[in-house]
């Protein structure tokens, strides 16, 4: 598919083409339209992209994605310092949020461990969690990686991890079905989880 | 519009737009085929784990342009999900389903013999049958053997003078004789050789009795034979956890 067309078209085919889950076809859907579009559309599409890679940076305790040096839940004074929900993406963090059911705070690993795309524990940002948990106020970790088997394998791996420090670990667990990603269950499926979470140390 | 019928392995699983994902896999009869899983990723999806790597299934499938469409699973074992609960185990998972995709270049290509390696790979594997190490060493060697790449262990492979020999080369096809080694040979312990040889045989006896240093010697060996063989490395392999 690529180079189908020239310059400046073909470029941004092939960067809409690099966006995930876009596929060549999508991405010459888009870039078309943006193409056909008013300039004062596609001005404000180019501005917002400018600005959040301008303004939004990662939270230095957290990873989650913030204006600030530290994001809107870690400056929190009323969360608790004793709990940390480790989740695989900023948008897990809403996810969760939504449920209200859960008062600490969270770590996010920008992913999960997938060997098959190079993906290791060196990827992601556990090293970060482990120097949080040498913070002595923290005693409960939540495991809340997507109910798929690399959310799965990356929990175990976490588990193994965490436990010769004797802190208390639990994994989301039921009313997940396994093969889903965490953002598309509803509130009550995701607050159920929250209630029935399990020990995976015990 | 066109069905068909197969048993198939998940080899990995792709994101695609909203809540869909492309789904590869190694089919008993179709060789290596790419299908998509319309509203897979939705928890409430109708074929949930049953698409997660490592899954055996029986598939149904209609034919599109570029991807088939899944239109009906039924589970036939989750070896996927047994595995994930040890993460080293998951880690040799990995490094088989990477193999047999990197085996099996053309897409809808019969791939029988590599199919039912899979299948015995992870079957040991979840069984925690042997030693998870040497299993991942013997389905490499058996995959090596299946694309047409099996290494000697004891004749010299080029003059065919029957061995032992001491000298391995990756380029030169595996033993090797003192007059016929390339410069950059290896001279691994003649144990590790038989571990091989054993290994290649599925000779499970042999194998299970080997000691651990000549175990790693040989892991080393077939990776790099691997690497030789295969024109990008496989990106799983150095996450693997060894024994
Ligand atoms: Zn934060």
């Amino acid at each position: 598919m690529s180079g189908m067309y020239e310059g400046a078209i073909q470029d941004l085919i092939d960067a809409l083409g690099r966006l995930p889950g876009i596929g060549p076809k999508s991405a010459q859907r888009i870039a078309f339209h943006i193409l056909q579009s008013d300039a004062e559309i596609a001005g404000a599409l180019v501005d917002a992209i400018r600005t959040v890679k301008e303004r939004v940076k990662f939270c230095t305790e957290c990873g989650n994605v913030s204006e600030e040096m530290q994001c809107r839940i870690c400056r929190d004074p009323r969360r608790e310092n004793t709990s940390i929900c480790v989740v695989e993406e900023s948008k897990d963090v809403i996810a969760i949020e939504r449920t209200r059911e859960f008062r600490g705070k969270y770590h996010v690993l920008g992913g999960a461990i997938s060997p098959i795309d190079g993906i290791g524990p060196e990827q992601l940002r556990i090293r970060e969690l482990m120097t949080r948990l040498a913070d002595s106020s923290v005693t409960e970790i939540i495991l809340a990686t997507d109910p798929n088997l690399e959310g799965e394998a990356t929990a175990t791996y976490l588990a193994r991890l965490i436990k010769p420090l004797g802190l208390k670990v639990s994994r989301l667990a039921s009313g997940l079905p396994v093969g889903g990603d965490l953002e598309y269950a509803d509130e009550v499926t995701l607050g159920r989880a929250f209630e029935g979470r399990r020990t995976v140390n015990e | 519009m066109s069905l068909y019928r197969d048993e198939a392995i998940v080899l990995r699983t792709q994101k695609l737009g909203e809540a869909d994902r492309i789904v590869t896999m190694l089919t008993r009869d179709h060789g290596r085929i790419r299908g998509v899983a319309k509203g897979v990723r939705r928890t409430k999806s109708k074929f949930g784990a049953r698409l997660e790597p490592g899954s055996h299934v029986d598939i149904q499938l209609y034919v599109g342009k570029t991807f088939d469409t899944v239109t009906q699973v039924e589970a036939i074992m989750n070896y996927g999900e047994n595995i994930s609960h040890d993460y080293q185990r998951w880690t040799i998972a990995s490094a088989i389903l990477e193999t047999a995709e990197r085996f099996t270049s053309q897409e809808h290509e019969p791939a029988l013999q590599e199919f039912l390696l899979v299948v015995g790979g992870l079957k040991a594997l979840a069984e925690n049958r042997y030693d998870s190490s040497l299993i991942l060493d013997a389905f490499l060697l058996r995959s090596l053997a299946i694309g047409g790449y099996e290494p000697s262990m004891t004749t010299c492979s080029r003059c065919e003078k029957p061995g032992p020999h001491r000298y391995f080369s990756l380029v030169g096809g595996g033993s090797v004789c003192i007059d016929c080694r390339p410069s950059a040979s290896a001279t691994p312990a003649p144990e590790t050789l038989n571990l091989m040889s054993a290994l290649l045989k599925m000779d499970w006896e042999v194998a299970n009795s080997s000691e651990g240093k000549h175990q790693r010697e040989a892991s080393g060996l077939i990776a790099a034979y691997l690497q030789w063989h295969l024109e990008r490395g496989l990106r799983s392999l150095p996450l693997v956890e060894r024994r």
